[in-house]
């Protein structure tokens, strides 16, 4: 069964949020997107000082299979891409909620947040 | 649901996780591709590839037929056991299918054809026998088990009859022999040693368990792509197939030219290529830039041309992308290719990547 915390907030497509303390957020993919996604090979996190819009392809995940895009949940501006991931892809795979982040953004509109799916309806939505 | 092997139970049970391939309910991988991948490289693997399609042809005219059949000649084959990589061919010199045969006597071979081309293939091996004294039989009731790897053979030997054990261990590279109900071959499709075993269906789920249990861990289908990808080998459907020939696919070493009157189904095209030129080539890159290399990404030679990638993965054993690409016959050593809307660079080498866990680029 996949791990999905209970403090996140989730998207359809599998990304993770996290609300920090300084205001910004956090994303990332699910444990069921690595899981599904298999060994990851390479990621491509977006650069610090981009704009991202909720819903548009923001980084790159590639498996030993396939590659696939990361959809940005919220609007902002990025604060940091996980550079760590460049050498090391196999974090997001042991580590998708912790280590294996994507990219912190400064949210537009935090209230944004609130459209997100919380744990409970997110899997609700792997059991289909 | 689709077909499934004898072995597919202990699959399930080892954890695999399933995929459809060509109809068939295939692993993918048992957890991790990637260690799977690097267990072939440095100690000793198995894939269950009972999918593919075990033909057997005999009769009379069984040389004659595949000095017809096929690109590559039999005649080169002097020792019972001993078995040829070859092309069949349509009459436009494109790749109908690329298999093994195996020589067993003058009058008796065994072929081993891809799964996913099986109908086709015997409906051309059927249309092609016609005309020869020769019995072309599939063999459904037989399963295949590849073990791989630098270990392989020591491991899955130990699991055999003690009387067997030496004949087996004495195979010498590309022979095979049958040994009791096994048929036993010392060729993969890793670049490593190891054995390819036809065993009756009836027996396979018993020794895949004897294996895992000496030892031989077992991999999936993804692990045997990004292994024959690194060690060069072309997979049909992706690198090759009836738009191409031999000779545009890396695959010129197979075709036998000598005697020039074998006249091979196909060979007409060839030689028009040869005297004319062959207009592109399948090659290796290396990809120089982070990113991975995929199928159907568009090659771009300066001041040459455009070509495709057929084949492109992350190299575990390299750590970096590596691919097969088919372009235009001026390419030099330097190429860029298109990946998700950028421009990086690739060296063009010559396969195989890696070869008995070394890498040779």
């Amino acid at each position: 069964m996949s791990n999905v915390p209970g403090d996140l907030k989730y998207t359809k497509s599998h990304e993770w949020v996290r609300s920090e303390d300084d205001g910004s957020v956090t994303v990332g993919i699910t444990d069921h997107a690595q899981s599904a996604l298999g060994d990851l090979v390479f990621v491509e996190p977006p650069e610090a000082g981009s704009e991202v819009s909720s819903g548009d392809a923001c980084a790159v995940v590639e498996s030993v299979k396939a590659a696939s895009d990361v959809y940005s949940p919220v609007s902002g501006k990025v604060a940091a891409g996980n550079d760590a991931l460049a050498d090391s892809p196999e974090l997001v795979n042991q580590d998708p909620y912790g280590d294996g982040w994507i990219m912190r953004v400064e949210a537009d509109d935090p209230a944004e947040l609130e459209t997100l799916m919380d744990a409970a309806t997110y899997e609700a939505t792997l059991e289909d | 649901m689709g077909n499934r092997t004898a072995i597919y139970d202990a699959h399930v049970e080892q954890g695999a996780r399933i995929v459809d391939f060509g109809g068939w309910d295939m692993p993918l991988h048992y957890g991790s591709q990637i260690e799977e991948h690097h267990t072939v490289r440095t100690d000793a693997g198995m894939f269950d590839v009972s999918h593919m399609t075990v033909v057997d042809v005999q009769g009379a005219d069984a040389t004659a037929f595949l000095h017809r059949l096929i690109a590559n000649n039999v005649d080169k084959l002097k020792t019972p056991g001993k078995a040829l990589y070859t092309c069949m061919l349509n009459e436009d010199g494109g790749v109908i299918d690329d298999l093994i045969v195996y020589f067993l006597s003058k009058t008796e071979f065994r072929m081993v054809v891809n799964a996913a081309t099986r109908e086709k293939d015997l409906a051309w091996l059927e249309g092609q026998a016609a005309v020869f004294d020769v019995q072309v039989s599939e063999r459904p009731d037989l399963a295949m088990i590849a073990v791989q790897g630098p270990n392989a053979r020591d491991k899955a030997a130990a699991c055999l009859a003690e009387e067997d054990r030496e004949t087996a261990l004495s195979l010498g590279p590309f022979v095979a022999a049958p040994i009791k109900d096994l048929f036993v071959a010392r060729t993969g499709y890793t670049g490593e040693d190891g054995w390819e075993i036809i065993v009756p269906e009836s027996q396979a789920d018993n020794l895949w368990r004897a294996f895992a249990d000496a030892g031989i861990r077992p991999c999936g289908l993804g692990a045997r792509d990004t292994l024959r990808l690194e060690a060069g080998m072309n997979l049909y459907g992706s690198d090759m197939d009836e738009s191409t020939t031999p000779l545009e696919s890396g695959l010129g070493w197979t075709v036998a030219w000598e005697p020039e009157d074998r006249r091979f189904t196909g060979r007409d095209r060839l030689e028009a290529q040869r005297r004319e030129g062959v207009p592109r080539r399948l090659v290796g890159l290396l990809l120089e830039d982070r990113g991975v290399l995929r199928s159907h990404q568009k090659v771009i030679v300066d001041g040459v041309g455009e070509g495709e990638v057929t084949s492109g993965t992350f190299s575990p054993t390299l750590g970096r992308s590596i691919g097969l690409a088919r372009v235009p016959a001026g390419a030099g050593d330097k190429v860029t290719v298109e990946i998700r809307g950028r421009r990086l660079m690739a060296r063009v080498v010559r396969p195989p990547f890696v070869r008995h866990g070394k890498a040779k680029v």
